[in-house]
């Protein structure tokens, strides 16, 4: 019993750490002004949350994160900033009093309605009752997949991640639709 | 009160980069920094999330001997989704950006804006 008492509050010590880590890099972001430095410092903020996602118990959210969300996202950002050669973000003309108002206001209405939500890590909140005890005790018969994740994933929600395909590809069209007839263009313009 | 303050203190940080993310997007006219501001917003809704899904004293969600407590595993689903269709907007988002400086010579709104009321 005093073992799992060490633990809850270790993993609470990293948990405050990591969090405010983020806290931090987001007000970094906020500062900033040289885009190489803001689209580094986003990286971070990525892979901070990773580890806060394993603290919290969600190792393939974390794999996901690190590999896509700190990974890729960070690539494409560079590469927009290589193709569009804009290094430095012109100085705001004036102090924002507006955009604080309205963020401070619609902060200030998350952090009230936060207090009907259950304490973090309560595991009689209504979150923790419905679906939840199915897939923990039938979905290794019902599947045979010992990750509970890839069960419903790729059993129980198959449709959602078909919807998620669907995305992706749609994105894809976008981005080639927008910028992939860019480099023809180039070429036809050299070759007048 | 310390209660609350215990119970709580996750979803408040999360909260914090939400409007983090937010006041960027809002208030900073060069896109690239909206569009970094937009994915620190949908990465602390993912936190929120996995927050909401976390049992205390509980593991990661893969049976195995010895483990009676799990995290709940459908928000983690969620986000695994959320997480892939996250990128997909951002990188049509950047696209947009890139066909945006091509046509207009500039990422920064207000010289955009003006080079509009010029027309």
């Amino acid at each position: 019993m005093k073992n799992i008492t060490v633990t809850v509050l270790i993993d609470a010590l990293i948990d405050i750490t990591l969090l405010a880590f983020l806290a931090i890099t987001a007000i970094a972001i906020i500062h900033m002004r040289n885009l190489f430095v803001i689209i580094m410092l986003f990286g971070i903020f990525s892979l901070h949350s990773a580890g806060l996602f394993v603290v919290m118990d969600a190792a393939d959210v974390a794999f996901t994160e690190a590999a896509v969300g700190a990974g890729i996202s960070t690539v494409l950002m560079l590469a927009t900033l290589a193709l569009t050669k804009n290094h430095e973000e012109k100085k705001p003309p004036h102090h924002a009093r507006l955009p604080l108002l309205v963020v401070l206001i619609t902060g200030g209405a998350l952090v009230y309605g936060t207090y009907d939500i259950p304490s973090f890590g309560d595991p009689m909140s209504p979150a923790q009752q419905h679906v939840k005890p199915h897939y923990i005790e039938r979905s290794i018969e019902e599947t045979g997949v010992a990750n509970i994740v890839t069960a419903v994933l790729a059993s129980y929600r198959g449709y959602d991640t078909l919807g998620e395909v669907t995305v992706i590809f749609t994105a894809g069209i976008g981005v080639m639709l927008l910028i992939g007839g860019r480099l023809l263009r180039r070429k036809k313009q050299e070759d007048d | 009160m310390i209660d609350i303050i215990f119970g709580h203190y996750n979803y408040w940080i999360v909260i914090f980069l939400m409007m983090a993310g937010f006041y960027t997007v809002i208030s900073r006219g060069n896109l690239i920094k909206k569009i970094a501001g937009l994915n620190i917003f949908q990465t602390s809704v993912f936190l929120l999330y996995i927050s909401i899904g976390y049992v205390s004293e509980g593991t990661t969600p893969i049976i195995a001997e010895g483990f009676t407590k799990y995290s709940n595993p459908l928000p983690h689903v969620l986000i695994l989704t959320a997480i892939v269709v996250s990128v997909s907007t951002i990188a049509l988002g950047l696209a947009l950006v890139v066909r945006i400086k091509e046509a207009y010579g500039t990422i920064e709104e207000d010289e955009i804006h003006e080079q509009d009321m010029s027309l």
